[in-house]
C-alpha cells in the first residue's frame, strides 16, 4: 500500500471563506479571525486565572496572619495613609474606566479616541506609581521595611509617631509589636507584586500608544487592546481588595 | 490469547518515507530552534527531556550505590542529601511533569482534534525555552554545590538552616513552572477552540480528555508553588518572617502552599500517562474503550478532586486533627476516579483481541504497577497507618510505583506507540519487547523491597541504616541496575531505528484516531485537507470500512 | 465552526460608554462607602462589610469593564473556576489554622 498523504473526509468548503478575506493579522493555523480572537481572548482569561492563584497564596498568608496577630495588623494598618490609599484607589478605578473607553474606541474605530484613552490610562497608571513611591519612601524613612533595620518604636511607643497618635493607638506588647513586621512583609509583598504588574502594564501601554497612533488597533484587529484591557482591569481588582484589606482594617475608635 | 500481531507495514521493497514532511520541510539548526511547529517543538522537548532523565537517573544510581551498605561509605551524608534532592528536583520538575504533555501531547493534540497547530504556537516555543532555562539553572546548581533540602524545600530548613543553593534551585523550578503553565494554557485553548468540524467533545480521543484535565491543573495549581518559592527566596534573603516562628511566622504555611501545587502535580504527571494507556489498550484489544464517558469524566474528576487533598502530605507536620480527618476522608474520594479508570481499562481488555506488541506490554505493566502504587496510596491516606509509614521507604516505594511503574511505563508505551508516526520508522520488535520485560523485572526488584523496608521502619532520605535492612537494599540496588539496562536499551534501538528501522506507513497499528489517517512523519500542516470527524472515537467498524474502501480503490487503479 | 461563530457574535457585542460611566460611578460610590464604613465601629462586621463592598466593586469590574456579562458561557465558567479554586486554597488552608485552636478533639 503506497503512502498517500492524507485521507480527507471532504468538506473543502470549510476553508474557502477564510481564504477569500485573509487579513494580514490572521495567523495561518486559525481558520478565521473570529476563531483567532476567540482563542486569544480565552488564553488571556486563563492567564488571568494563573494570576488569581499567584496572588491567592499571598492573600492566604495575609488572612492567616491577620487572624493570628490582629492588634499588630491594626497598628500596622494605621501607619498607612488612608488619603493616599483612597486617592490611589480612585486613580486606578478611573484608569480602568479610561481603559474600557479605549477598548470601545478601538471597537468603533475611533483612532484619536483610542490614543487619548490610552494616554490617560498611562498617565493615571504613572500617577498611581508616583503615589506608591511617596508611600514607600515614607515607610523607608520610618524604618518600617522588614529586613531593613526594622524599628518597633512606633508600636511600642505610639505617641512618638504621628500616624499612630492620630489613630489613638495603645502601645503593643513586645511580641505583638514584633509581629507588625509580618504585617509589613505582607504589605510590601502584596503591594510590591501589584506594583510590578502595574509597571509591566504601563510598559505595554507605552508600546500600545505608539502602535495605536499608527492605526494598528482601529482597523478591525482589536484583540490586543481588548486582552490588555482584561489584564489592566484584573490589576485594578487586585488593588480593590488590597486597599480594603491593608488600609481599612480598623479605622474606628 | 492470540500471539499474532496487528502490525501492518507497507511493502518494504517499495515503501519510502514521504519526501515532504515536518522534518524535511526546512533544514538547519535555526529552523528547529525558531520553529513554531508543534511537532518540532515536541521533538526538541523529547531530546532535552531524555537528557534530564538520564541525569536524574544517574543520581538515582548514586543513591542506590550508597545504599548497598549500611554505612555512609560512598559519600558524605551532606553529599547524599544533595544527590537525592537533585534527583527529586530533576525527575519531578524536569522530567515527569513535562514528559507526556510536552512530547506526545504537543505532537499529537492538534492532530487528534484535526487542527493545524496549537492555538498559540509561539507561546509553545517559549514554553520550551523556559524549560531549557530552568533546566540549565538546575544543572548550574548541581555544579556549584547543589542543594540538600529534599525536593520539597521544607521550611524552616530551606529558609534558615542550610547554606546551599536553595535560591537558584527555586528559580529553576519557578521558571520551569511557567513552562508548564504555558503548555497547559495552550492545550486548554486548543481543545476548546480548534477542534475540526464534527469533532464534538465526546468524539475526542481519551488522550485529549486526559490532557485537558492535566492542563487545568497546570494552569490553576502551578502559580501557587511559584508564590511559595518567591516567599522562600524572600525569607532567605531579606528575612521577611512569613515562615519564621521567631518573627511570628508559620513554617507550615509554606507546606500548605507547596503541597497545594505538588499534590495536583502528581495528577499532572499521571493523567497524560493514563491518556496514553487508553489509546494503547484500545488499539491492542481492537476494542472501543469500555465506558468512554466514565473515563472522560473520571479524568476531570481526578483533576477537580485533586485540589482537595493536599494536606495528606502533612499529616504529621502539625496540622490540626480536624484537618487530618477531613483531608484523609477526601483522599479516599480521589482514589475512586482512578479506580474507575483501571476497571474500565480491564473491561476493555475483556473479550478483546489482545496482542502483545511493545506498547501493550508497557500498558500491562502500567495496569499492575499503578494499581499497586495506587492501593498503597490508600494506606497512606489513612491517617492512622500514615503516622507509621510516613517518611519511611514505604512512601518512596509508593510514589515510585505510581510514577515510575505507572507514569514512566505509560510514557514508554506512548513513545513506542507513536514512534512510527513521529519518525516514519518502526523500531525492532523483539529487542523492544525484551527491554519492556527487563524494565518490568528491574522495576519490581528495585521498588518492591522498599515497601517492606518502609513497613519495617527504614526512614527515607537517610544515607545509612541498621544492618538488618541490608539484604533488601541489596535487592533494590540490583534491581536498579537491571532497570537502568531496561531504560538504556530503548535509547539505543530507537536511535538505531531512525536510520535502519522498517518504514512504518500511515497506520502500522491499524488504529483509529485522526493522527493515523495521515502520513508518517506528518506534514508540517498535519493534514493536506482539514478532516471532518464523522464517526465516534475508537470506531473500529469505521476503520474496517475505511480500509475496505482503500483496498477497493487500489484494486480499481491496479486493474485500470 | 458555527458554534464558534456564534460565540464570536456574543463577544462582539460592543459595550458602550453609558454602561462604563454607570459602572465608574458605582465604583466611586463603593470606594467612598468602604472608607466611610471603616471609620464606623461595627465590631466583627467591619471586615465583612469591607470585603462585601470590595467584592461588589470587583463584580462590577468583571461584569462590565471586562465584558463578562456579555461573554460566552465558557468565559463565565472560566471566571467561576478561578474564583472557586482561589476559595478552596484560602478556605481549606484557613480551616487548618482555625481548627488548630480547637485543641485535640
Amino acid at each position: 500500500m503506497p503512502d498517500s498523504p492524507v485521507i480527507a473526509h471532504g468538506a473543502d468548503e470549510v476553508t474557502d471563506n477564510a481564504h477569500e478575506e485573509h487579513p494580514s493579522y490572521l495567523r495561518h493555523h486559525f481558520e478565521s479571525t473570529e476563531q483567532q480572537a476567540d482563542a486569544t481572548g480565552f488564553a488571556m482569561w486563563l492567564f488571568l486565572l494563573t494570576e488569581v492563584m499567584f496572588f491567592g497564596g499571598l492573600f492566604t498568608a495575609y488572612l492567616i496572619y491577620r487572624n493570628w496577630y490582629y492588634p499588630a495588623f491594626v497598628a500596622g494598618s494605621h501607619q498607612l495613609n488612608v488619603i493616599w490609599g483612597t486617592t490611589n484607589t480612585v486613580v486606578l478605578i478611573l484608569s480602568s474606566f479610561t481603559m474600557a473607553m479605549g477598548v470601545w474606541c478601538a471597537e468603533t474605530r475611533r483612532k484619536q479616541g483610542l490614543v487619548f484613552c490610552l494616554i490617560l490610562t498611562f498617565v493615571l497608571g504613572l500617577g498611581f506609581l508616583g503615589i506608591k513611591t511617596v508611600e514607600y519612601s515614607e515607610k523607608i524613612e520610618k524604618h518600617h521595611v522588614p529586613g531593613l533595620h526594622y524599628s518597633l518604636k512606633s508600636f511600642l511607643d505610639p505617641d512618638s509617631d504621628a500616624a499612630a497618635k492620630a489613630a489613638g493607638d495603645k502601645p503593643l506588647a513586645l511580641d505583638m509589636a514584633r509581629h507588625t513586621e509580618v504585617y509589613f512583609s505582607l504589605y510590601f509583598l502584596m503591594t510590591g507584586m501589584h506594583a510590578l504588574h502595574m509597571i509591566i502594564g504601563i510598559g505595554i501601554l507605552g508600546f500600545m500608544i505608539f502602535r495605536a497612533r499608527a492605526g494598528a488597533y482601529t482597523s478591525g484587529h482589536v484583540t490586543f487592546v481588548e486582552n490588555f484591557g482584561l489584564y489592566w482591569h484584573f490589576v485594578d481588582i487586585i488593588w480593590i481588595y488590597l486597599f480594603a484589606l491593608l488600609y481599612l482594617i480598623s479605622r474606628h475608635q | 490469547m492470540s500471539t499474532n500481531t496487528i502490525v501492518s507495514l507497507p511493502d518494504q521493497s517499495t515503501a519510502r518515507i514521504p519526501k515532504t514532511n515536518y522534518i524535511t520541510k526546512e533544514n538547519g539548526l535555526l529552523s528547529w530552534l525558531l520553529t513554531s511547529d508543534h511537532k518540532r517543538i515536541a521533538i526538541l522537548y523529547l531530546i532535552s527531556l531524555s537528557f534530564f532523565f538520564f541525569i536524574g537517573g544517574a543520581l538515582a544510581g548514586l543513591i542506590r550505590l550508597e545504599l548497598l551498605t549500611p554505612q555512609t561509605d560512598l559519600m558524605a551524608t551532606d553529599t547524599y542529601n544533595k544527590v537525592f534532592t537533585m534527583h527529586g528536583v530533576i525527575m519531578v520538575f524536569f522530567f515527569l511533569v513535562p514528559s507526556v504533555p510536552a512530547t506526545l501531547g504537543n505532537f499529537l493534540l492538534p492532530m487528534m482534534i484535526g487542527a493545524k497547530d496549537l492555538a498559540l504556537p509561539k507561546i509553545n516555543l517559549l514554553s520550551w525555552y523556559l524549560y531549557m532555562a530552568g533546566g540549565i539553572l538546575a544543572l548550574y546548581t548541581m555544579m556549584t554545590g547543589g542543594v540538600d533540602t529534599g525536593w520539597t524545600f521544607t521550611t524552616p530548613l530551606s529558609t534558615h538552616y542550610v547554606n546551599t543553593n536553595v535560591l537558584t534551585t527555586g528559580l529553576a523550578v519557578f521558571v520551569a513552572g511557567f513552562s508548564s503553565i504555558f503548555t497547559g494554557l495552550n492545550f486548554i485553548v486548543t481543545i476548546h477552540k480548534m477542534r475540526a468540524p464534527g469533532m464534538t467533545w465526546f468524539r475526542l480521543p481519551l488522550f485529549v480528555w486526559a490532557h485537558y484535565a492535566a492542563s487545568i491543573l497546570m494552569v490553576l495549581a502551578t502559580p501557587v508553588v511559584a508564590i511559595a518559592i518567591v516567599l522562600v527566596a524572600l525569607e532567605r534573603t531579606i528575612g521577611i518572617g512569613v515562615f519564621d516562628p521567631a518573627k511570628g511566622g508559620d513554617p507550615l504555611l509554606f507546606q500548605h502552599l507547596f503541597w497545594f501545587y505538588s499534590h495536583p502535580a502528581v495528577y499532572i504527571m499521571i493523567l497524560p500517562g493514563m491518556g496514553v494507556i487508553s489509546e494503547v489498550i484500545s488499539t491492542f484489544s481492537r476494542k472501543r474503550v469500555f465506558g468512554y464517558t466514565a473515563v472522560a469524566f473520571s479524568s476531570v474528576a481526578i483533576a477537580v478532586f485533586g485540589f482537595f487533598v493536599w494536606a495528606h502530605h502533612m499529616f504529621i507536620m502539625g496540622i490540626s486533627n480536624y484537618t487530618v480527618l477531613v483531608f484523609s476522608l477526601l483522599t479516599m474520594l480521589v482514589a475512586v476516579p482512578s479506580a474507575i479508570k483501571i476497571f474500565n481499562w480491564t473491561f476493555t481488555l475483556y473479550k478483546g483481541s489482545i496482542t502483545f506488541e511493545t506498547p501493550m506490554l508497557y500498558a500491562f505493566g502500567f495496569l499492575g504497577l499503578f494499581t499497586i502504587g495506587g492501593m498503597t496510596g490508600v494506606f497512606l491516606g489513612t491517617a492512622g497507618t500514615d503516622i507509621h509509614l510516613t517518611e519511611t521507604y514505604f512512601i518512596v516505594a509508593h510514589f515510585h510505583f505510581v510514577m515510575v511503574g505507572g507514569m514512566l511505563m505509560a510514557f514508554l508505551a506512548g513513545l513506542h506507540f507513536w514512534w512510527p508516526k513521529m519518525t516514519g520508522r518502526m523500531y525492532p520488535e523483539k529487542v523492544s519487547q525484551l527491554a519492556a520485560v527487563v524494565t518490568f523485572i528491574g522495576f519490581n526488584l528495585t521498588f518492591f523491597p522498599q515497601f517492606i523496608l518502609g513497613t519495617l521502619g527504614m526512614p527515607r532520605r537517610y544515607a545509612s541504616y541498621p544492618p538488618e535492612f541490608q539484604v533488601l537494599n541489596v535487592f533494590s540496588t540490583a534491581g536498579a541496575t537491571i532497570l537502568g539496562v531496561g531504560y538504556l536499551l530503548p535509547v539505543l534501538y530507537l536511535v538505531w531505528s531512525l536510520k535502519y528501522g522498517a518504514i512504518a506507513g500511515n497506520n502500522p497499528w491499524q488504529a483509529t484516531g485522526l493522527e493515523w489517517q495521515t502520513q508518517s512523519p506528518p506534514l508540517t500542516e498535519n493534514f493536506a485537507v482539514m478532516p471532518v470527524m464523522d464517526h465516534e472515537a475508537y470506531d473500529y467498524e469505521w476503520l474496517e470500512n475505511q480500509q475496505q474502501e482503500q483496498r477497493r480503490e487500489q484494486e480499481v487503479t491496479s486493474a485500470g | 465552526m458555527s458554534e464558534q461563530a456564534k460565540h464570536a457574535e456574543d463577544e462582539h457585542h460592543i459595550v458602550g460608554p453609558k454602561v462604563y460611566v454607570i459602572c465608574l460611578f458605582g465604583l466611586l460610590v463603593g470606594t467612598g462607602l468602604t472608607v466611610w464604613a471603616s471609620f464606623v465601629e461595627l465590631g466583627p462586621w467591619n471586615p465583612v462589610i469591607a470585603l462585601a463592598i470590595a467584592t461588589a466593586k470587583a463584580t462590577l469590574v468583571v461584569l462590565f469593564f471586562m465584558h463578562v456579562k456579555y461573554s460566552s458561557k465558557l468565559t463565565k465558567l472560566t471566571v467561576f473556576a478561578g474564583i472557586f479554586t482561589f476559595l478552596i486554597l484560602v478556605s481549606m488552608t484557613l480551616s487548618d489554622y482555625i481548627s488548630r485552636a480547637w485543641g485535640s478533639w
